[in-house]
């Protein structure tokens, strides 16, 4: 057998889904018993049959990218319950298996996956997406790059009818329908809280799941963004959020601004002192890069 | 024997895999370690945290570089990406030499995120050298190979997992990381004498040494990294020490990890042979 047959049929028998009590299925992809596949690859030995040693590899292959997802999405997996969160996870694997050297990408496909799958979500498609994008853009911010920060001084005189501002390559900006950032930073004062007792982790699910089931629509505008490589989650109004998002599609600074503020309800002659206080907050942040 | 060619002649003693438990205590106490053996997959990120860490991390401490996911062995082309970001990697760390596995783990483009055994062929061998020769061009540093532990063997396997090692490194012109504790955990899963591997070893190619705790279960043992090292494999270091040399030697502790000094002082054990093998060489 040449090796990139063998190899091929390992890798798929090894990502075959496990059955719901995380054992190797008996029936291969293709409908051939899984047995026949084994033994015709893998030698027994005096304590495994060919069909148990490649179960090991099944189960260590499932039992690691299941935990890494949970890892990546404890939000939604407060949205879902265990159960629902669970089936999510084991189907989404199988349609978008790790394509990357690292398990850090593991969610990368996971918001389109989830728009064309809405019948994991149990009927909270919306919610479920926003929490995901919360998630996502948070691996993403934790180690993206990051660039020498623009100084006051070098923007002295220059043009905003001709001037563009990039942000940070870190920073992500996001439009949600729900307040996920609130829940998010929730769960995970929840994880991070010492649990004694199984009386005690009960009560913190109910808890939420009932901020779950309280969890009412409401835009929210969001930076995802990282101070001395901590990353934060900053509400901003409309309007901050449209000339960010303005200059990120590479609108000059003039442009930005006009964007920023089409269909605003804030008087025009109130704006000028406001944009300015944004701007000095997003510099003292070091959120713009020429 | 200790500096040779595949670790950049250096002298490297007993250091520990970094890992982000200890991360505090490292910082802020600085405890006195030889080496830190980073995961190369963990910090070829473009910013953040991660190398934040890293940069300290270099300020006091020598680090060598080991990856989880090359693939040596996978019949598919290296990853570009990979080995760009590898390389960047290797460029901050000044990693004197760069260690992965002797394994495949990737298909169709696909990663199936385990070291799996390679089937011991020649077709294997000539693929896996040509791949490793590949990987150290690229980087400009020695390139090391290590043994995995393993549950499965193929039928189509021509020779033993020490006939295929040497074959591997001999076509490739590589360095060996001696996993002692993979050597004893196949050894009991495939029942023959870890002896015999460790003899079989070219010494002059051996550039470190692993060592580290495992889980046996009723009809196998599995390589978890999540326990002191037991006896049979302080022994079978030894054994290796005693023919290869003072060597470069590192604990791996992945799971359930316990405070950096009681990992670190597991790992000091490994002295007490290391002077045994030099006494030995001097005398």
């Amino acid at each position: 057998m040449k090796l990139i047959t063998l190899q091929r049929r390992v890798a798929r028998a090894v990502m075959t889904p496990l059955t719901p009590g995380y054992r190797m299925r008996r029936v291969a992809p293709g409908g051939k018993p899984m047995s026949a596949v084994a033994n015709g690859i893998i030698k027994p030995n005096d304590r495994l049959t060919s069909f148990e040693r490649l179960e090991i590899y099944n189960r260590q292959y499932w039992f690691r990218v299941l935990d890494a997802f949970s890892d990546d999405f404890p939000g939604l997996r407060a949205i879902l319950g265990d159960r629902h969160f669970d089936a999510l996870a084991k189907h989404y694997l199988v349609d978008c298996p790790s394509q990357s050297f690292t398990m850090r990408n593991l969610g990368s496909r996971l918001e389109s996956w989830l728009r064309k799958h809405s019948r994991y979500t149990s009927g909270r498609l919306q919610l479920a997406v926003d929490m995901v994008r919360l998630e996502w853009a948070e691996i993403e911010t934790f180690d993206s790059a990051s660039e020498p920060p623009v100084t006051a001084a070098a923007l002295v005189g220059a043009d905003p009818a001709r001037l563009r501002l990039r942000l940070q390559p870190y920073i992500r900006l996001l439009d949600l329908r729900y307040p996920v950032d609130d829940l998010l930073l929730a769960i995970k004062h929840d994880a991070s809280t010492n649990v004694a007792s199984n009386a005690m982790q009960e009560r913190q699910k109910h808890k939420k799941v009932s901020a779950v089931t309280r969890l009412k629509p409401a835009p929210v505008y969001l930076a995802i963004h990282r101070l001395e490589n901590t990353v934060y989650f900053r509400r901003l109004d409309r309007e901050e959020f449209a000339i960010l998002s303005a200059l990120v599609h590479g609108r000059t600074l003039e442009r930005a601004i006009v964007a920023g503020f089409r269909s605003s309800p804030v008087p025009v002659k109130d704006r000028a002192p406001i944009v300015a206080a944004w701007f000095q907050h997003w510099s003292s942040l070091g959120w713009f890069v020429m | 024997m200790p500096a040779n060619r595949f670790n950049s002649f250096t002298t490297y003693g007993v250091g520990i895999g970094l890992r982000i438990p200890h991360y505090d205590h490292i910082l802020s106490r600085k405890p006195t370690c030889d080496w830190f053996e980073i995961i190369s997959e963990n910090f070829m990120v473009d910013g953040g945290r991660p190398l934040q860490i890293l940069d300290q991390i270099l300020e006091n401490y020598k680090v060598v570089q080991h990856g989880v996911s090359m693939y040596f062995g996978s019949a598919e082309k290296l990853n570009r990406e990979h080995l760009r970001r590898l390389k960047n990697l290797v460029r901050r760390t000044k990693s004197p030499w760069v260690s992965d596995h002797l394994c495949w783990g990737s298909g169709g483009g696909r990663y199936t995120r385990d070291l799996l055994p390679m089937p011991y062929t020649f077709e294997a061998a000539r693929l896996t050298a040509q791949k490793i020769r590949e990987v150290r061009d690229f980087l400009e540093v020695p390139v090391i190979v290590e043994n995995v532990s393993s549950y499965a063997e193929y039928h189509v396997s021509e020779m033993t997992e020490w006939e295929f090692l040497n074959e591997v490194v001999e076509r490739a012109d590589c360095g060996i990381l001696l996993d002692v504790n993979n050597i004893y955990v196949s050894s009991q899963n495939h029942s023959f004498d870890p002896a015999v591997y460790v003899n079989s070893v070219p010494t002059h190619r051996v550039a470190q040494i692993h060592i580290a705790g495992h889980s046996k279960y009723r009809k196998y043992i599995l390589d978890t990294h999540d326990h002191p090292v037991i006896d049979p494999v302080w022994k079978l270091y030894d054994r290796a020490i005693q023919s290869v040399g003072h060597t470069a030697t590192l604990l791996e502790w992945d799971d359930s990890i316990p405070s950096f000094t009681e990992v670190h002082s597991e790992a000091l054990k490994a002295n007490k042979y290391l002077a045994s093998a030099s006494l030995a060489a001097a005398v």
